[in-house]
């Protein structure tokens, strides 16, 4: 496997850089090297924020995120801010909860209303970010869905690991249908 | 293997190094080292304070250390610059103590979410006077562990303040860490008097040697501890004599060690014509420029600092009087370009790449300017 370039972008507060962290761990424990960032401005809540991932076999040097081969957007803002670069072979994955202005990319697009479906079928819009998580990995198979799933497991606060799990399966369902990333 | 952040490698390396010590003002981006300790260090039987400032938290950590406590603080460039008047006083009474400085975009607050490496100078020449100190600066978050282990050892055996330079991106990116067993990796001890308490005087080196061994107050050993000059009694003493004794045996503790303290690392040097010097964060892009040029057959190799002060002269002289050329980048505007331009003497040409808008330089600017060189 060769460089994987993972971003997730959104609001300040919907957790994308527990998503990133969480990611990095999976990834961490199928023996992978991986560096996490995050980008987030002065507000810890309302600004734009961003939880970046690289995955590699190798020494990773170059640490921050040149062309992704996936973008999640879970607001406009990070929409319109953190398309730009993708990788030409690259998805974005835009919830439309939220993203209302799709941007015309050449890329793939998969537009889905992700926390509109979690509200729905998992009843708390919190774990949207561990739903989005999941739709990306079944996506992308950056890393498994089983070293995701106990990543998750792993990391869930007390008394919220059944949540978080089924709004990871819910993540897994939104996938279904779609077809997978091939990375170049 | 577990995924840290590099402010959290950070607080638990302090921990593993011994520090039972941690005083601090919170500031982004080092805030995390003090969330960590605040939790960590109750459950080793240290002592967490937040303090009113970043003057106060170096000053309770000079007095912890002072006790036989190792000590350390962290904070960012302000708080960096408010902890100046206290890394002289560190280093003049000689109180072993770690000073952690994650670097983010300045002058004044700048930038508080953003890199830069703007701090290499003050954290050299920011306290008056001739003054030893050290300085690592490392590049992922395993090293941030290491150096800060490697740090207090230096701290505690020469008596000396140690400032750990992190930058935004080190300090909050995520990376696997193995953390080494105890005894994997040695922590040293302060030497402290063993003879009669009431002979002991707080500066008096043993023959042949220039670090004094330190009492814990409240030992039973009689300290004075002054930020005036003195002498080996540790009182204040006006003469000449004294004074330069005293100030030249301080900035000689160092410098005497300069070849174990100096710390590079070389990548592709052994056949490099041209040598892009680099340090912390922006060392990582400069690999990766490194790695691009040599796919594209430019003879470019890469000299990492890991400790800037004392400044690696001899590794960066070396290295001049056999390359066509040398480029610096870093994230201010010439800091250790200007070091290297001074030990090279005129072996070769030195260029720099500087940047100081608070991004990350990217591998493809940097191999653009190796080009330029090559």
């Amino acid at each position: 496997m060769s460089r994987r370039e993972v971003r997730l972008a959104g609001t300040g507060g919907q957790g994308l850089i527990l998503a990133g962290l969480i990611l990095a761990e999976a990834a961490l424990s199928e023996g992978h090297h991986t560096v996490q960032t995050q980008a987030y401005g002065p507000q810890s809540r309302g600004g734009a924020s961003k939880a970046e991932v690289i995955i590699d076999l190798q020494e990773i040097d170059y640490p921050h995120v040149a062309h992704p081969g996936v973008v999640l957007a879970m607001s406009q803002e990070a929409c319109d801010l953190y398309h730009g670069d993708l990788d030409p072979a690259g998805v974005l994955v835009a919830d439309t909860t939220f993203v209302h202005r799709l941007p015309e990319v050449p890329q793939r697009l998969v537009a889905e209303p992700i926390t509109r479906r979690v509200l729905q079928e998992v009843g708390r819009a919190i774990v949207a970010n561990i739903s989005a998580l999941g739709l990306v990995v079944a996506l992308t198979g950056v890393v498994s869905r089983e070293s995701l799933t106990r990543a998750v497991r792993e990391r869930a606060p007390h008394g919220t690991v059944e949540l978080n799990l089924a709004a990871l399966k819910l993540g897994f369902r939104l996938a279904e249908g779609k077809e997978p990333v091939a990375w170049s | 293997m577990r995924l840290l952040q590099g402010n959290e490698a950070c607080a638990e390396g302090a921990l593993y190094a011994g520090c039972r010590f941690f005083a601090g003002y919170p500031i982004t981006p080092s805030s995390e080292i003090a969330e960590h300790l605040a939790r960590r260090m109750p459950q080793v039987g240290g002592t967490f304070v937040q303090m009113e400032d970043e003057i106060a938290s170096l000053a309770a950590c000079i007095g912890a250390s002072l006790t036989g406590v190792k000590a350390m603080t962290a904070t960012s460039g302000p708080g960096f610059s408010l902890k100046q008047e206290h890394i002289g006083f560190a280093a003049m009474a000689e109180v072993p103590c770690v000073v952690v400085d994650a670097q983010r975009a300045g002058p004044s607050t700048g930038m508080p979410t953003s890199p830069a490496q703007g701090d290499v100078q003050q954290a050299r020449w920011g306290t008056h006077g001739d003054h030893p100190v050290v300085v690592y600066s490392p590049w992922s978050v395993q090293e941030t562990f290491e150096l800060t282990v490697r740090a207090f050892n230096v701290a505690e055996t020469l008596r000396v303040p140690v400032i750990l330079l992190l930058d935004e991106v080190v300090a909050h990116m995520r990376e696997g860490v193995e953390l080494p067993a105890p005894g994997r990796m040695p922590v040293l001890e302060r030497s402290r008097p063993t003879g009669d308490p009431a002979a002991y005087r707080s500066y008096a080196c043993a023959p042949g040697e220039d670090v004094p061994p330190m009492a814990d107050f409240g030992a039973g050993f009689r300290m004075a501890v002054t930020g005036l000059t003195h002498d080996e009694s540790g009182f204040p003493s006006g003469r000449p004599a004294v004074a330069d004794a005293l100030v030249r045996r301080l900035a000689g503790k160092v410098e005497r060690r300069v070849g174990e303290l100096a710390a590079v690392d070389g990548r592709y040097l052994e056949d490099a014509q041209i040598v892009l010097i680099s340090f912390g964060c922006t060392a990582r892009a400069g690999l990766r420029a490194v790695r691009l040029a040599r796919e594209r057959g430019l003879p470019v190799g890469l000299l990492r600092l890991i400790g800037l002060w004392p400044f690696p002269d001899r590794a960066v002289a070396e290295l001049a009087g056999r390359v066509r050329g040398m480029l610096v980048a870093e994230m201010n505007l010439g800091q250790v370009r200007r070091e290297v331009e001074r030990a090279a003497r005129g072996a070769c040409p030195v260029a720099g790449h500087h940047r100081v808008d608070g991004e990350l330089m990217n591998p493809e600017e940097l191999l653009a300017a190796l080009e330029v060189l090559a």
